[in-house]
């Protein structure tokens, strides 16, 4: 078969070399076919060498992996640094320009149940509704602070008070958010991140303005935790990415341990408060499972912070430390402010 | 024109990624947001060409890899959508693409680039979730991807294009 196709090759060239015209016509119509069919002429010299550049950055690629992984990625963490500081401002901009827009909803909301109940005071109406619009995000926001400040006064440490600026991906399978303070504001990395209902995470990487904290949902994140009640000790481990409330399993030490429902659930603390500190209540206990060839209890713990909607939380630091805002006291008082403003 | 063309891409990029950590969360669906970067990568893939996507693709992912929410080993995204630039770039036959075409390349390097960072998690021991839950945040990710392509991607492909330095006659 090869044979007589490639006999076959000349002689339709030597007949088509006879008639001139007719050559250059169909040589020409065949060129345009493969042209058509390879599309735009200059791909075929482009085409050919993407191949090569496929492999050249796969292999870059492959290098930054290594580079990430040898040495705790001690080499990318200069990198890392310097891309926080540009695109950490640039994420809490945006957040700030986005935040409004989330408000609308909630003006909507405002503004009908209103024109329901004083229809007939419309034009003291309009003017209360361009307040409350925009009131309501600052109200919640300033709840959120207050209470922000009764966890500092409740656990009885200093408190670095930011915003929640950026979400990581659940396509990244790793439940990560940004927060606007950095080491300026005194935030280290592996200390405790708290909100005004309970434990948030822990900080993983702090650059000068933004911070990346690992939050507790997240299955690679460990927290060793205590039953309130009963005191007894476990791990507490994140469930994973996927769903609205991100539930948490606690594998107690003790295996002959049954907690009771709704039981509360705290941190035990690290040596040195690193990486979280102890007595932050984490989550209630909603259900128990024993598992009898593991001879040990699993536990589901509910968390009390609500991680789909995180704004304001509160990174712990020693009490003493210099911020380039104002810390939340353990007496519930900010403080720090003339520091910051000097700096 | 270089210059230019490199600016625009950069900015898309840099404006995706923003949208895509501060805006997006909030539409989430079980914590899947839009790959905006892919969708931007995709773009350049269909109206410039595989080496033009691939660079970018490198750069978007490596920007995805090191910029604040991301914990995870840099490279990933990187790879991924090295990957994406490429397969996408491929696709790219005609001078303007049918809207098929923008949507199947959409969902396919959508699926490619999620199942690839989810795979090199694996080979890296970074990946604790289940295989249903892998699938579903990936099945997630390419409905996403698919429903805003028809807002994202013409208006990107319009700008690449409208970038493109006269093409040899």
């Amino acid at each position: 078969m090869a044979l007589l196709e490639r006999t076959s090759g000349p002689r339709g060239g030597n007949s088509g070399a006879s008639p001139v015209g007719r050559s250059r016509r169909s040589l020409a119509a065949r060129r345009e076919r493969r042209e058509r069919r390879w599309s735009p002429g200059p791909d075929l010299d482009r085409q050919r060498p993407s191949r090569s550049l496929l492999v050249a950055l796969g292999l870059a690629s492959a290098t930054l992996m290594t580079l990430d992984l040898t040495a705790g990625g001690a080499a990318l963490d200069p990198v890392r640094g310097v891309v926080a500081d540009v695109v950490g401002p640039a994420e809490a901009g945006a957040t700030a320009l986005v935040s409004p827009v989330l408000a609308v909803p909630d003006f909507f909301r405002t503004h009908s149940s209103l024109r329901e109940e004083v229809a007939t005071l419309e034009e003291e109406n309009t003017a209360l509704r361009a307040e409350l619009g925009s009131a309501a995000f600052q109200r919640n926001r300033l709840a959120a602070y207050d209470e922000l400040t009764a966890t500092a006064e409740d656990l009885g440490y200093s408190l670095v008070p930011s915003r929640v600026v950026g979400w990581g991906p659940a396509q990244s399978f790793s439940s990560t958010v940004t927060i606007d303070a950095g080491t300026d504001a005194g935030v280290q990395p592996d200390m405790t991140v708290v909100s005004g209902a309970g434990l948030v995470g822990r900080v993983v990487s702090a650059g000068r303005t933004t911070a990346t904290v690992l939050l507790i949902i997240d299955p690679s994140s460990t927290v060793g935790a205590r039953i309130g009640d009963t005191l007894d000790m476990g791990f507490l481990t994140g469930r994973g990415v996927v769903g609205d409330e991100g539930r948490l399993d606690l594998e107690l030490v003790d295996r002959t341990a049954v907690p009771a429902r709704a039981d509360s659930v705290v941190t035990w603390g690290s040596d040195g408060g690193a990486p979280y500190v102890s007595g932050v209540p984490i989550g209630r206990v909603t259900r128990v499972y024993s598992s009898l060839r593991e001879t040990s209890q699993r536990v589901v713990v509910d968390p009390y912070v609500d991680f789909g909607s995180l704004d304001v939380v509160g990174v712990v630091v020693p009490t003493g430390t210099t911020s380039d805002r104002a810390l939340v006291g353990p007496d519930g008082e900010l403080s720090g402010e003339s520091d910051g403003a000097e700096q | 024109m270089r210059t230019a063309r490199a600016a625009a891409a950069a900015a898309a990029v840099l404006v995706a990624l923003l949208l895509q950590v501060s805006l997006a969360p909030h539409l989430a669906w079980q914590g899947v947001v839009p790959n905006l970067v892919l969708l931007v990568v995709v773009a350049a893939a269909l109206t410039r060409g595989p080496q033009f996507a691939m660079v970018l693709g490198f750069a978007a992912g490596a920007l995805l890899d090191l910029a604040p929410p991301a914990d995870h080993t840099a490279g990933r995204w990187a790879l991924a959508l090295v990957v994406v630039g490429y397969v996408a770039g491929r696709v790219r036959s005609e001078a303007s693409p049918t809207a098929t075409t923008v949507v199947s390349t959409v969902a396919a390097s959508s699926f490619v680039a999620t199942s690839l960072f989810a795979m090199t998690g694996l080979l890296l021991g970074e990946l604790s979730v289940g295989v249903g839950e892998l699938l579903l945040v990936v099945g997630l990710a390419v409905v996403w991807d698919v429903v805003l392509t028809p807002f994202v991607l013409p208006p990107l492909m319009a700008m690449f294009r409208r970038l493109e330095p006269a093409r040899l006659a």
